[in-house]
């Protein structure tokens, strides 16, 4: 059992270093812990007054935490588009930053669950949830999936990257049974999470806007562009705060997938466009409230015609030789991202309650409680992803080795962690 | 996870001036945590204005269909204690079961509706429904006749002129579907179709996700966004608790054909209220019943038909 003594010493060593830092590192984690603090005060005052503190109602009963749930799925799924690449195409570019992208899966898992959570009415019975100790409604219900698929993929993508990393810190090569069969699991794991969150909307027969087959696939074709392109980002600021080298190889390998994924996302969105209006029945009227508005309403409009323009945008960048620099293709991620983000989010929960199944046509507005409840689960996603990457880039840097477990810890000048050491650009 | 003592030291301390730069760090890792914990505690203060805590009684009370009738007696006694500190009522509160070769039917004349709105007034006070924030469990549509299309139809209607000329009007409430898609989708089977038909809610065990509000077609579900309130002297002290006991914030309800009454053979408050005689209730089960009559001879149609609900409620013209 001496690997759970040098398991549990890495892990020691790791968040020992968790905030070691220069003051940018530390003014990044305070400016996030007291975001989340915001959260957090928005969260109770929820708990104190109910949802009424929310702009949601009977007509509209789900909003914004929803909407980021249903996008932030997608993000925990781009994990995946650099697994394939990697162990199924031997792509050796990408080969390390599997872990990275497992890391943001599974800190996009947990701000999922964080967006379930505040949005319970009652969130202390959440415990009824629990298979066998509560009272799951398995198969029958949508959200009993969700729950099962979501917190698999949480344990694979821990089991995973922490595996990978013990190997790293103890030097040594993974021995294939113990984590190609998990990593293949977790391939197929990501599509039918993201399959199942669509299946949620999907099996809503009042719901026309949602009860149509495209919905899944659009999920994952949107999720395919949005997850690699919050990678992309994410690797560069990587490759700037510490010494990990990222090649620009492995970011236009993404640019490719992203590419691919966007014009599939577009083309898909057409599709559904065209049999909404041009069958032009009763059943287009959401469509109509989220593009053009309906009776008077026009809420969303914007935003939808934003997202448009962004994803749009973004994909003539993509496809054109200009986004092989890294400039360009930043712009074109950035703007896919929010494209994605307003179209998943707001422009697919929204309208679907818009009009009520008995034809009222009634606006919803998150209000500044909710939105800061938003915002705190970001930053609170934001500082774990942090906080993980801290502690594992000195391991896969060879900072942190078994090898160098009795030497001390503290790095040489107080000030210069190995996170903060390589000069900015 | 065990941390041995012969373990090698991953933190030796450092060879000169360890002693005080430890003690030092102590001291700032010390004030951090105190300054966090303050932060912390500062940011949950509204907790402090949460006046209906939930008693640990009610956190570990089991589902519904698993208590057994000595727990069931318990529970009841802590709904009666809790209603009683409340609003000073003393209430009544049963848990009615389903009658044996019962299956509830409703129909609904539309010929003879005319859009008053006594039958939504009649179920908020028989039900205890919240009147801030209101809550109703029926909706009445003024619908321009030749149409069908409810995004024509108006919610906001003044109901001190109504009928009026070149309209109908189409109450809609639960419909009690024989295959209910708020059901299949509660992810704790909170809510369940019961053997009279009546689809109810666990209003203990609903976790408030509000995926059945988002399941119905016929928008019949309510929730609980804020702590409902029923002024005293209004409250109705015959409850039930699948029925019209008082709800907590961040839970669903919704119409349950009153069962607190026709469990007990009564007629829903809604159909004892209308002054034209447009509902009628009954057992299906029953080949006398008006129910049975009017399914056999009337010109019957359900709501959407085409999602494949099969309500139990049921819209008819006689004329």
């Amino acid at each position: 059992m001496s690997w759970i003594k040098t398991y549990a010493q890495m892990l020691r060593r790791c968040i020992r270093v968790a905030l070691d830092g220069d003051w940018r590192y530390h003014l990044w984690l305070g400016a996030l812990a007291i975001v989340c603090l915001i959260g957090l005060n928005a969260y109770a005052k929820q708990l104190a007054y109910g949802l009424a503190v929310t702009g949601m109602s009977d007509h509209v009963s789900w909003g914004v935490y929803i909407a980021n749930f249903t996008f932030l799925v997608g993000v925990a799924d781009a994990a995946v588009m650099l697994v394939i690449p990697v162990y199924i195409y031997k792509n050796k570019a990408l080969s390390d930053l599997v872990i990275f992208g497992q890391l943001l899966a599974a800190a996009a898992i947990l701000m999922c669950l964080a967006f379930v959570v505040v949005d319970l009415g009652q969130p202390f019975k959440s415990w009824h949830l629990i298979p066998f100790v509560g009272k799951f409604n398995f198969p029958g219900s949508m959200l009993s999936w969700d729950v099962i698929v979501l917190n698999g993929y949480l344990l694979l993508s821990i089991y995973i990257c922490g595996y990978l990393i013990y190997c790293r810190y103890t030097n040594q090569q993974p021995k294939a049974w113990f984590w190609i069969p998990f990593v293949l699991l977790s391939v197929v794991w990501a599509i039918s999470l993201h399959a199942v969150t669509a299946f949620l909307y999907v099996g809503l027969g009042g719901r026309p806007f949602w009860n149509s087959a495209i919905v899944g696939p659009r999920f994952i074709a949107s999720a395919f562009t949005s997850g690699p392109a919050i990678v992309i980002i994410a690797l560069q600021v990587i490759r700037f705060v510490t010494r990990y080298q990222i090649s620009d190889k492995a970011l236009l390998t993404l640019r490719a997938i992203v590419q691919v994924s966007m014009l599939i996302n577009i083309f898909l969105l057409a599709n559904e466009l065209f049999k909404e209006f041009y069958t032009d029945s009763l059943h287009v009227a959401s469509a109509k409230y989220l593009y053009f508005g309906l009776h008077g309403h026009h809420a969303l409009v914007g935003w939808i015609w934003t997202a448009v323009v962004f994803n749009l945008t973004a994909m003539v960048l993509l496809v054109l030789p200009a986004s092989t620099s890294l400039r360009w293709l930043n712009l074109a991620c950035v703007l896919a991202i929010i494209g994605i983000w307003i179209e998943k989010g707001m422009g697919l929960v929204i309208p679907g309650f818009i009009p009520t199944p008995l034809g009222e046509v009634i606006d919803y507005q998150p209000t500044l409680n909710e939105t800061l409840i938003s915002f705190g689960v970001w930053a609170f996603g934001l500082l774990l992803y942090t906080l993980m990457l801290r502690t594992t880039v000195p391991v896969l840097t060879g900072d942190i080795t078994q090898a160098n477990a009795s030497q001390p810890t503290t790095p040489p000048t107080p000030g210069t962690a190995p996170l903060q050491d390589k000069p900015a650009h | 996870m065990p941390t041995p003592m012969n373990n090698p030291a991953p933190a030796t301390p450092a060879p000169d001036g360890g002693d005080r730069l430890n003690r030092r760090s102590f001291l700032r890792c010390g004030a951090l945590a105190a300054s966090g914990l303050a932060a912390l505690a500062a940011s949950l203060a509204p907790l402090r204005d949460l006046n209906d805590t939930m008693s640990v009684e009610e956190f570990l009370q089991k589902h519904y269909q698993e208590m057994t009738p000595e727990e069931m007696g318990k529970v009841l006694a802590r709904i009666t204690r809790e209603v009683e500190k409340q609003y000073e009522v003393r209430p009544h509160v049963k848990d009615y079961k389903p009658m044996d070769g019962v299956e509830f039917v409703y129909a609904l004349n539309l010929s003879r509706c005319i859009g008053c709105r006594k039958c939504v007034h009649a179920c908020v006070a028989e039900n205890n429904l919240s009147q801030d924030p209101e809550i109703q469990y029926i909706r009445v549509l003024e619908m321009p006749n030749g149409t069908f299309d409810m995004e024509k139809g108006r919610h906001d209607y003044d109901g001190g002129t109504v009928p009026r000329e070149g309209h109908y009007y189409m109450p809609v409430q639960c419909h009690q579907c024989k295959n209910p898609p708020c059901v299949k989708v509660c992810p704790v089977k909170a809510t369940w179709q019961e053997s009279d038909g009546i689809t109810v809610v666990d209003y203990d065990w609903c976790i408030g996700c509000r995926y059945c509000e988002a399941a119905c077609p016929y928008w019949a579900r309510r929730f609980n966004f804020a702590r409902p309130s029923v002024p005293k002297e209004r409250l109705n002290p015959n409850m039930s608790y699948l029925g019209n006991r008082p709800r907590q914030k961040g839970v669903v309800e919704k119409c349950h054909f009153c069962i607190q009454r026709t469990r007990a053979g009564r007629y829903p408050a809604c159909l004892e209220i209308c002054p034209t005689g447009s509902r009628k209730f009954g057992n299906i089960l029953d080949p006398d019943s008006a129910v049975s009559y009017i399914l056999k001879h009337k010109r019957v149609f359900v709501l959407k038909e085409e999602v494949g609900t099969l309500p139990r409620f049921f819209y008819y013209f006689d004329v």
